[in-house]
C-alpha cells in the first residue's frame, strides 16, 4: 500500500496551479487527500504528477451573504462545520457537515474536494444537488459555472475536463420558511450512508424536494408528492446491492427515511 | 506505599510510554534496512506456471527477487506443521513461497527485496507471474475435502436420545472474522557478521519458538539465533501462528545478502496473508424434559479451515470440549469434521472456538426456554453444575490433550449475580412499556466456561541487583496486556519490595529462552505463577543470607518497603540490596555498594564463600507447569432496541458478571473485558469475511471490513466473582479471551427477543434482519 512513483507540484497561487494543470493533463489535484491517498496507496489510481493546492491560500475562504455560501476549495470540512454564520444561511450544511466521515478526516477532507471527487454515497454532492448548488471551475481557458445538476455525470465522474480547477462551491440559501434535514442510516458511525436523505420542505405549501445517496449513482433529487412521498422515493431510487444491504432494502430505507426527512424539515423551528 | 499490591487497581505502568509514542514497534525498528514487497497470489486456486523478473529488473533500488527455487534446503519445504493430531489425517502447510500450486488469495509467489517498501512495490508491480487458474471451492457448503474428522461421546446419546420426552433440532452458523490488530504483522532481521548471530525481532506472540523455528529451518545452532518481540500492537491470537513464510524468508535473506532487511504487513496483505478464524455451521440434537432438563446433547459440525492447518485442529477441538459451558449434560456426543477451502487459514483468533460453542450451546438453551414456555435464566439455573459438584470432570479431552475438569467455579452465584445487575425479572415490564411506545426492546442472557492457563509450562526469573533494582524476566511476550504492571505487582508482594523497583521484561529470548508464548488466557496464570515461585525461591534465599548476617533465624525474618528485618524487632535489619550485595562474594570491588562485599570486608567464616549448594548473586528460577487447565466462567447480559422500520439494532445495556479466580488487578482484568466484548460485539452484529464465489475477499480494508469504532461498543457495566482455582500457587485464572466469548449468542438472544425473529446466523446486519422479518416492516 505505497504509491507507485509521481511528481509533485506545490503551487502558491490559483494561476499556477491553473497553469501547471495546463501544462500535464494527466495530473490530478490533490486537496485533503481524504479519497486521492487511499487510491493511490491501493494503485488504483497513478497520475503521474499530482498539483497540491495546499499552499493556494486564496482558495481557503468561505464567503456568506444572505444569498448563500460560497465555500473556496481549500476550506477543510472540519471548518465549515464550525462556522456559524454559513450554518445559520445554510442549516443544511451544518446538518450534513457532522455524517461526512470521522473528525480526524473532516480535519484534512475538504468540502469542494468531496464535490469534486463525486462520489454518489457521499453527503455533500446530495447536499449541492438539492439545493441547486454551482461549481465554479477555472482552467487555461477562463472560468466556468457549472450547476449541480449537470456537475454529477456517473459515480465518481463529473463534468470536470482535465485541466481544470474547482476554485469554489456557491450553496444558495434556502428560503425563509423552508424548513430542512438530513437523515441517513450507516453500518457504522461516519461510515458512509446506506441510504441518506437530505430534504427541504416548504412550511407554507408544503411543497418538498428531496436528495437521495447512496442508492442512485449520482445524487438523486426528487419533488415529492404530498401524497405518500415515501413509496414515491422507493419507486424512483435505483440502487444496487453490495455485501451491506440488498437493493431491497436501500429501497426499503428510502421509503422510511423520506418520511422521517420531511417530519423533521417540517418540525424544525 | 504498600507492597502488598495483588489485587489492587495499580495503574498500567506501560501506558505512559506508548501514549507519548515512545513505544518501538516492529516498523520504528531498522530505519536503514533493506525492505521486502511480495507477490501474492491474485487466484485462489491457480497453478504457478511462470514468472517473469524482467520487467522488475531496471527498477532503481532493486536488490533481490526470489521465488521457490531460490529457497535453499529445509527452506524448500512446507513449513512445519505446528500442532499434529492423529485425527488430523490430511495435514497441509504452504511452502515459504509458493512451489507449483497456489491455494488462497494472498498466498506469496514472489519475494521482492529494495532499498525501501515503495521500491520494492514498484518492483513487485512489474513481475509477471502465469498461472494456470484452477476452479476454487470456497464456503462450507461446497467443501468437501477433509483435513480432520473427530467425535468425543461421554454417556449414551443414542440412547438418552431416544429415551427424552421432547427432542429439538437446530441448524446455526456462524462466519469468519478476524483478529485483525491494530499493527500487522512484521519482522526486522539483522545478521552479525563478527559474532556470527542472527538477531530477529519479530511483531509474535511467540519469539522463543520462532527462534526455534528460523533456527531450524536455516540450518543455524540454536545459540546463534536470537528473537525479540518489541512492543506489539495487538495480537488476538493471530500472532501466535508461527513461523510465517515472512518469518522466515526475511531472516534468510538478512544473512544472505549480509544486509539489515524488513517487512512490515500492511493491512490490505494483514487480511489477505494472516489467517482468520471462527466459520463453522453446526447441526444440533437435544433431548430434554418436560421441566427443561436437558438429557443429551448431539453436535455436529462443520469447521472451515481455509487452505492449511499449520496450527493443527485446536480450535475445533475447542469448541467441542468448550460446547458444554456451565451446564450438566448426561450424554453429550460432538463431532465435527474440518474441510479445506481455497481461503486464508483458520488459526485461533481471542476465544479460540469458544464463541462458535457458545452460540451453539446458548441457543439451544433459549430454544428449550421457548419450546416449554420457560423464563430463559429459570432453564439454566435448573442445568448448571453446582458448587458442591466440583471438581466436575467433563470427561473430554482438552485442546492440551489433558482431561477438561472445572477446578472451581459457583455457577448459581454467577446467575443471580448477572440476572440482578441487568434487571432481569423486571425486564417484562420495561419490555411492554417500550412496546406501548412503538419501540421494541429485548433481553438475552449467555453463559461461558473457559478453559485458561494451558501448559505445557512457562517460566520466570527473578533478580536483585546491589542497587536494589528487582529485575524480572519470562519467556512469553506482550500485546499490550498490561504484563509489565501485573508481574510486578505479583513480585513485589511476593518479595516485599516496593513496586517501583521492580523491572519487568518479556519475550526477549536473550533473557529468558524457555518459554511457550502468549495465548489461551495463559500469561498471568503460567508466567504469573512461574515468577511468583521464583520470587519465592529468591526471598528464601535473602532470608537464608540476612539469617546468617542478622545471626537470626531465616523463619524469624521478614522483607517489609525492601528490608529483611527481624519480627518484632525492626531495629534488626538489613536491606534487601544489601543482602544482594553479600550474595556474590567479590574480590574486585567495582563500586560503593560492592565494596562491602570485597574478601578483606567481609568477616571470614568456615567454609567456602559461596556455601555448597548455594551460588552467588541474589537470584531465584522457577517454572509452572500444571497438570491441566484452569477453567474461568462467567456471564453476559444486553438488552437491545430493534428500530421496527430499519432493523437497525442499539445495545441499550451491556452486563458481565466475570469469575477468573483471584484478581492481581480488577482494572486490567476490566479492560480485558472491555477489548473482548468489543470484539464480541463486532462478530454479533458488524464483521465478516465477504469472499465471492471465487476467493476474492470483497471487504479486506476497513472501509468494508466493518471493526466496530467505539461509537459502536456499548457502555459496559462488571460485577467480578472471585472463586480461586485450587490448581496454582496464587489461585488465578486466565482473563484475556472471556469477553468476547458470549457475543453472539447474548446479541442474538436479545435480538430475538426484541423482534421474535428466530436468529440462527450471526454476524447479523440491519438488512439481514429486515428480511428476517419478512422484507416488511
Ligand atoms: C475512512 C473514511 C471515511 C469517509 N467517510 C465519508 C463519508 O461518510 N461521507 C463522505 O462524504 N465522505 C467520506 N469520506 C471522504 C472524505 O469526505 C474526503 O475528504 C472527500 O471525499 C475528498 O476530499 P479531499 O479534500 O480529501 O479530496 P482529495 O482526496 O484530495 O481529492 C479527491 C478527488 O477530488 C479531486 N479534487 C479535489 N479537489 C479538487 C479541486 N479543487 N478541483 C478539482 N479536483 C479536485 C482530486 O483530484 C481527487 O480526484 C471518507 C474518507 C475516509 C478516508
Amino acid at each position: 500500500m505505497k504509491p507507485p512513483p509521481f511528481r509533485w507540484s506545490s503551487p502558491g497561487t490559483t494561476a499556477e496551479a491553473v497553469a501547471l494543470l495546463a501544462a500535464d493533463p494527466r495530473a490530478k489535484v490533490l486537496a485533503g487527500g481524504q479519497s486521492l491517498i487511499p487510491l493511490l496507496n491501493m494503485r488504483l489510481a497513478s497520475p503521474p504528477h499530482l498539483v497540491d493546492i495546499n499552499r493556494v491560500a486564496e482558495l481557503d475562504a468561505v464567503e456568506v451573504t444572505g444569498d448563500g455560501v460560497r465555500v473556496g476549495a481549500l476550506v477543510r470540512q472540519a471548518h465549515l462545520e464550525r462556522d456559524e454564520a454559513a450554518r445559520k444561511v445554510c442549516p443544511l450544511l451544518g446538518d450534513a457537515l457532522p455524517l461526512v466521515a470521522h473528525p480526524v478526516i473532516r480535519n484534512r477532507g475538504t468540502v469542494v474536494g468531496s464535490i469534486a471527487h463525486g462520489d454518489p454515497a457521499a453527503e455533500l454532492p446530495a447536499v449541492a444537488a438539492l439545493l441547486g448548488a454551482t461549481v465554479r471551475i477555472a482552467s487555461a481557458a477562463g472560468v466556468r459555472d457549472v450547476p449541480a445538476d449537470v456537475f454529477f455525470v456517473a459515480p465518481l465522474e463529473t463534468a470536470l475536463r482535465p485541466g481544470e480547477l474547482v476554485t469554489s462551491v456557491w450553496f444558495p440559501a434556502v428560503p425563509p420558511a423552508t424548513g430542512t434535514a438530513v437523515v441517513e442510516l450507516s453500518r457504522r458511525h461516519g461510515d458512509y450512508a446506506l441510504c441518506g436523505v437530505a430534504a427541504t420542505v416548504d412550511r407554507e405549501t408544503g411543497a418538498a424536494r428531496a436528495a437521495y445517496l447512496g442508492v442512485a449513482p449520482v445524487p438523486l433529487v426528487l419533488d415529492l408528492p404530498a401524497d405518500d412521498p415515501g413509496g414515491y422515493a422507493a419507486a424512483s431510487v435505483d440502487p444496487e446491492a453490495d455485501i451491506h444491504a440488498t437493493a431491497a432494502y436501500r429501497r426499503h430505507l428510502a421509503t422510511v427515511l423520506t418520511r422521517r426527512a420531511l417530519a423533521a424539515a417540517r418540525d424544525r423551528p | 506505599m504498600t507492597t502488598r499490591v495483588f489485587g489492587e487497581r495499580v495503574e498500567r505502568r506501560e501506558d505512559p510510554r506508548l501514549l507519548r509514542g515512545e513505544g518501538r514497534y516492529l516498523d520504528d525498528l531498522g530505519h536503514d534496512a533493506l525492505e521486502v514487497a511480495f507477490v501474492r497470489s491474485p487466484h485462489a486456486h491457480a497453478r504457478v506456471l511462470d514468472v517473469d523478473v524482467t520487467a522488475a529488473l531496471d527498477v532503481e533500488g532493486l536488490v533481490a527477487i526470489y521465488t521457490h527455487e531460490d529457497l535453499p534446503g529445509r527452506l524448500a519445504d512446507p513449513l512445519p506443521l505446528l500442532i499434529p493430531h492423529p485425527a488430523l489425517t490430511a495435514p497441509r502447510t504452504a511452502h515459504a513461497l509458493a512451489k507449483d500450486l497456489v491455494r488462497h488469495v494472498g498466498e506469496p509467489v514472489v519475494m521482492v527485496v529494495a532499498a525501501d517498501r515503495y521500491l520494492a512495490e514498484d518492483a513487485a508491480d512489474r513481475v509477471r507471474v502465469t498461472y494456470e487458474v484452477l476452479p476454487p471451492v470456497v464456503g462450507l457448503d461446497r467443501a468437501e475435502e477433509v483435513a480432520a474428522h473427530l467425535v468425543q461421546e461421554v454417556g449414551d446419546v443414542d440412547a438418552a436420545l431416544a429415551a427424552a420426552p421432547r427432542t429439538l433440532e437446530l441448524r446455526l452458523d456462524i462466519e469468519r472474522s478476524a483478529s485483525t490488530p491494530l499493527e500487522g504483522r512484521g519482522v526486522y532481521a539483522r545478521w552479525d557478521a563478527d559474532d556470527q548471530r542472527l538477531r530477529v525481532y519479530s511483531s509474535t506472540q511467540t519469539p522463543t519458538s520462532v527462534r526455534f523455528a528460523v533456527a531450524a529451518i536455516l540450518g543455524l545452532p540454536d545459540s546463534q539465533v536470537e528473537c525479540v518481540a518489541p512492543d506489539v500492537g495487538g495480537g488476538f491470537g493471530v500472532k501466535i501462528m508461527h513461523p510465517w513464510p515472512e518469518e522466515v524468508l526475511v531472516p534468510w535473506a538478512a544473512r544472505l545478502l549480509g544486509r539489515e532487511v524488513k517487512y512490515t504487513e500492511d493491512r490490505r496483505e494483514h487480511f489477505v496473508a494472516a489467517t482468520h478464524e471462527r466459520a463453522q455451521e453446526q447441526h444440533v440434537r437435544v433431548g430434554f424434559d418436560d421441566d427443561g432438563r436437558i438429557l443429551a446433547l448431539d453436535v455436529r459440525f462443520l469447521h472451515d479451515h481455509g487452505a492449511y492447518t499449520p496450527y493443527g485442529i485446536i480450535v475445533p477441538i475447542i469448541t467441542s470440549t468448550q460446547l458444554p459451558g456451565p451446564y450438566v449434560l448426561p450424554a453429550y456426543r460432538v463431532e465435527f469434521s474440518s474441510l479445506y477451502t481455497n481461503t486464508v487459514p483458520v488459526t485461533p483468533y481471542r476465544g479460540a472456538g469458544r464463541p462458535q460453542a457458545a452460540f451453539c450451546m446458548e441457543r439451544t438453551v433459549d430454544r428449550i426456554a421457548a419450546e416449554l414456555g420457560l423464563d430463559r435464566a429459570e432453564v439454566r439455573r435448573r442445568n448448571i453444575v453446582q458448587p458442591e459438584q466440583m471438581p466436575y470432570d467433563l470427561g473430554l479431552t482438552f485442546q492440551d490433550g489433558r482431561p477438561a475438569i472445572y477446578d472451581s467455579g459457583d455457577f448459581p452465584a454467577t446467575l443471580r449475580m448477572i440476572t440482578d445487575l441487568i434487571g432481569w425479572d423486571d425486564f417484562p415490564r420495561r419490555k411492554a412499556e417500550a412496546a406501548a411506545e412503538g419501540r421494541r426492546i429485548g433481553i438475552g442472557l449467555a453463559c461461558y466456561v473457559e478453559g485458561t492457563g494451558v501448559g505445557p509450562y512457562e517460566g520466570g526469573h527473578v533478580q536483585v541487583e546491589p542497587n536494589g533494582r528487582v529485575n524480572v524476566s519470562t519467556g512469553l511476550s506482550s500485546q499490550g496486556q498490561g504484563h509489565q504492571t501485573v508481574f510486578a505487582q505479583i513480585v513485589a508482594t511476593e518479595l516485599g519490595v516496593p513496586m517501583e523497583d521492580v523491572h519487568v521484561v518479556t519475550g526477549d529470548t536473550r533473557r529468558f529462552g524457555y518459554a511457550v508464548g502468549t495465548f489461551a488466557s495463559r500469561a498471568a496464570v503460567m508466567s504469573g505463577n512461574a515468577i511468583a515461585l521464583a520470587a519465592r525461591e529468591l526471598r528464601a534465599k535473602a532470608l537464608r543470607i540476612a539469617a546468617d548476617a542478622l545471626e537470626a533465624s531465616p523463619d524469624d525474618l521478614e522483607i517489609v518497603e525492601g528490608i529483611v528485618r527481624v519480627k518484632g524487632s525492626p531495629d534488626a535489619a538489613i536491606p534487601l540490596r544489601t543482602v544482594a550485595v553479600l550474595s556474590n562474594p567479590l574480590r574486585y570491588s567495582f563500586s560503593e555498594e560492592s565494596r562491602a562485599a570485597t574478601q578483606f570486608s567481609l568477616p571470614v567464616r568456615g567454609g567456602p564463600p559461596v556455601p555448597r549448594g548455594e551460588a552467588p548473586g541474589l537470584e531465584g528460577r522457577d517454572y509452572y507447569s500444571p497438570e491441566r487447565s484452569t477453567f474461568a466462567n462467567g456471564m453476559h447480559a444486553a438488552i437491545v432496541e430493534v428500530d421496527p422500520e430499519t432493523a437497525d439494532v442499539t445495545i441499550l445495556r451491556y452486563a458481565v458478571v466475570h469469575d477468573c479466580g483471584n484478581l492481581i488487578n480488577p482494572m486490567i482484568v476490566e479492560g480485558q473485558i472491555h477489548g473482548g466484548v468489543a470484539q464480541g460485539v463486532a462478530g454479533a452484529l458488524y464483521e465478516r469475511m465477504a469472499y465471492d464465489e471465487h476467493g476474492q475477499l470483497q471487504n479486506a480494508s476497513f472501509m468494508d471490513f466493518l471493526m466496530p469504532y467505539a461509537t459502536e461498543v456499548p457502555h459496559i457495566e462488571i460485577a467480578h466473582l472471585e472463586t480461586p482455582s485450587p490448581l496454582n500457587p496464587l489461585g488465578i485464572k486466565g482473563a484475556g479471551e472471556a469477553g468476547v466469548i458470549p457475543g453472539s449468542a447474548v446479541l442474538a438472544a436479545a435480538i430475538e427477543d426484541a423482534t421474535g425473529v428466530a436468529i440462527a446466523r450471526m454476524p447479523v446486519s440491519p438488512s439481514e434482519l429486515f428480511e428476517l422479518q419478512g422484507g416488511s416492516a
